[in-house]
């Protein structure tokens, strides 16, 4: 039943013919590909396939780098993300580290609403505590926090400081949420916190997910990338790709061949 | 004995000889600073006066204290904005960079030039150059000393707090970019608040420097023994009177030189540590 669901879903990236090089070598190769609104999409692959270079190519951070090149298109809700300011499209695609990077100069309190300091944009108190308490909710992380929000953010735990970083990600409530391998730090109690908590941030977010572990990817995505030398083998429904792969690597690499 | 503990013994006992000389140094700078203490007791501290009429003789550091401050103070602002601006251009905006490399190296070279030719280029150059545009008092004085100092502390200043800088993680800027923040708002929200105490323990060693830097001010600024009335005006530092004063000194003045020394010594030492301190509380 799900799966139907899912299959209307309108896409609300697309990404048609990507390559990126860095200093004119290849790292991804004319991707094409479709990512559904409200879902988790995880990219796999082996490392060095490119996974995180497609990722960061999504809220064009590859732009802070002279040496990255990129080709072809991107559309956000049907609109070329290379016609966008970067600044303004950054708001809408909140990233997540593989490592917790909370602001270590600033408070909880603070590297929730960083977006919006960070940015200028005024806003009145009452609004701002909104904004924490919601954001700090959405990531299950208030009730452990709310005694503390002008501590910093650094004395946190692991597990703790990557949700803070959602929930900064998410203080904008942005459309897309990019995250590079968030849980490859965490210990698997932290581990399973935010893969609940991501499943749960679906329905208001769309979520592309790198990750390594395969285990993760099966639980918690509806539609799976597989990659390979920076090609797309393939992409599917998760389930559809763990029972039945079509490509022999991505079965190879399914069982545990490679990677 | 095998060569390990030979080793060992000699680096303890040259570490030893070394510690044993700086409190040789301090204990004779103490020593001959004590007939000047004993005359004046603290106010030679406090008091104004410096006059070496024999029979009314009449010593106090205070001048010189001023002066030191005034010529510090001046370099340290006079150089803020050009290192800052310096250590921002190589530590973020071209780091990694063939130009940032060249440039930070030049600076670099700065550090390197004696204070003599500082000194030499300051007389025959920068003083003729001020008076050009209107300086009285011959172009010496306490700004002119500062201009030269604020040259010659910048490659401190710069070098630390262009590798504090260039050192604040790059996640936390890219954590910046994804929230949409642009590249000044990185600089002024991430990369300064992050490096911020490694800046300030930079300024603080390069002002360390100044204080005790003794050629190029001595050449420069004017050597008067009164307090300075004017950023402008002559004066002299703890360390350019020594220079100037010190080869026909004997008696109760030679002893006011030496207490002038020891508190310049004692005053660098604070500053010294204060930078160090902040500096390793950072790590
Ligand atoms: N900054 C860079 N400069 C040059 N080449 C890079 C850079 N970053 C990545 N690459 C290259 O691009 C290719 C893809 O790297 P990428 O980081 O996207 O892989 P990945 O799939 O995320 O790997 P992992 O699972 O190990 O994180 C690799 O061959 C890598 O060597
Ligand atoms: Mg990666």
């Amino acid at each position: 039943m799900t799966n139907t669901i899912a299959e209307v879903k309108k896409p609300i990236l697309s990404l048609k013919d990507l390559s990126i090089a860095y200093d004119k070598k290849y790292a991804v190769k004319n991707v094409s590909v479709e990512i559904k609104k409200n879902t988790v999409t995880a990219i796999m692959g082996p490392s060095g396939c490119g996974k995180s270079t497609l990722l960061r190519a999504l809220n064009r951070m590859h732009e802070l780098y002279e040496n990255i090149s990129t080709e072809g298109e991107a559309f956000l809700n049907g609109k070329n993300i290379y016609d966008m300011s970067p600044i303004k499209l950054r708001r809408h695609m909140g990233m997540v580290f593989q490592r917790p990077n909370p602001f270590p100069t600033m408070s909880i309190y603070d590297n929730v609403i960083a977006g919006y300091k960070l940015n200028g944009i005024r806003t009145k108190k009452k609004e701002r505590d909104e904004i924490v308490e919601r954001s700090l909710r959405d990531v299950a992380l208030w009730d452990e926090v709310k005694d503390s929000l002008f501590k910093k953010g650094t004395f946190l735990s692991g597990g703790q400081q990557q949700r803070l970083c959602i929930a900064r990600a998410l203080a904008f409530s942005p459309e897309v949420i990019l995250m590079d391998e968030p849980t490859s730090a965490l210990d698997p109690v932290a581990t399973s916190k935010v893969e609940d908590l991501l499943v749960k941030l679906k329905e208001n977010y769309t979520i592309v997910l790198v990750t390594h572990n395969m285990s993760q990817a099966a639980r918690i995505s509806d539609y799976s990338l597989f990659m390979y030398l920076g090609e797309l083998v393939e992409y599917g429904k998760t389930k559809n790709m763990f029972t039945n792969p079509i490509d022999p690597r991505t079965e190879e690499y399914l069982t545990g061949k490679f990677g | 004995m095998n060569s390990d503990k030979i080793t060992k013994t000699v680096l303890f006992s040259v570490s030893i000889l070394i510690l044993m000389l700086a409190a040789g140094m301090l204990y004779s700078l103490v020593g001959g600073a004590i007939p000047a203490f004993k005359e004046f007791g603290l106010k030679f501290i406090f008091s104004g006066e410096w006059n070496p009429t024999e029979g009314e003789e009449k010593y106090g550091a205070l001048p010189f204290i001023v002066g030191t401050l005034m010529t510090s103070f001046g370099a340290l602002i006079l150089c803020l904005p050009l290192s800052f601006s310096t250590s921002l251009f190589l530590g973020e905006y071209f780091r990694g960079t063939r130009v940032a490399r060249i440039l930070g190296l030049l600076v670099d070279l700065l550090a390197g030039i004696p204070s003599i030719v500082y000194g030499l280029w300051g007389f025959y150059v920068l003083r003729p150059a001020l008076i050009e545009i209107g300086f009285g008092g011959r172009g010496f004085g306490i700004f002119t000393a500062a201009l030269i100092l604020a040259v010659m502390i910048i490659p401190y200043a710069t070098s630390l707090s262009n590798e504090i800088i260039s050192m604040v993680p790059n996640d936390l800027k890219e954590a910046a970019y994804s929230l949409g923040a642009t590249r000044l708002e990185v600089i002024t929200s991430v990369t300064i608040p992050n490096a911020r105490s490694g800046i300030v323990a930079g300024y603080i060693l390069a002002f360390g420097r100044a204080l005790g830097e003794t050629m190029a001010v001595t050449m420069l600024i004017g050597n008067t023994n009164q307090i300075p009335t004017s950023f402008f005006g002559t004066g002299n530092t703890m360390a350019s009177v020594i220079a100037n004063q010190f080869g026909e000194a004997d008696g109760l003045k030679l002893s006011s030189l030496i207490a002038i020394g020891l508190l310049l010594f004692l005053i660098t030492g604070i500053i010294n540590a204060a930078g160090k301190l902040i500096i390793k509380k950072m790590n």
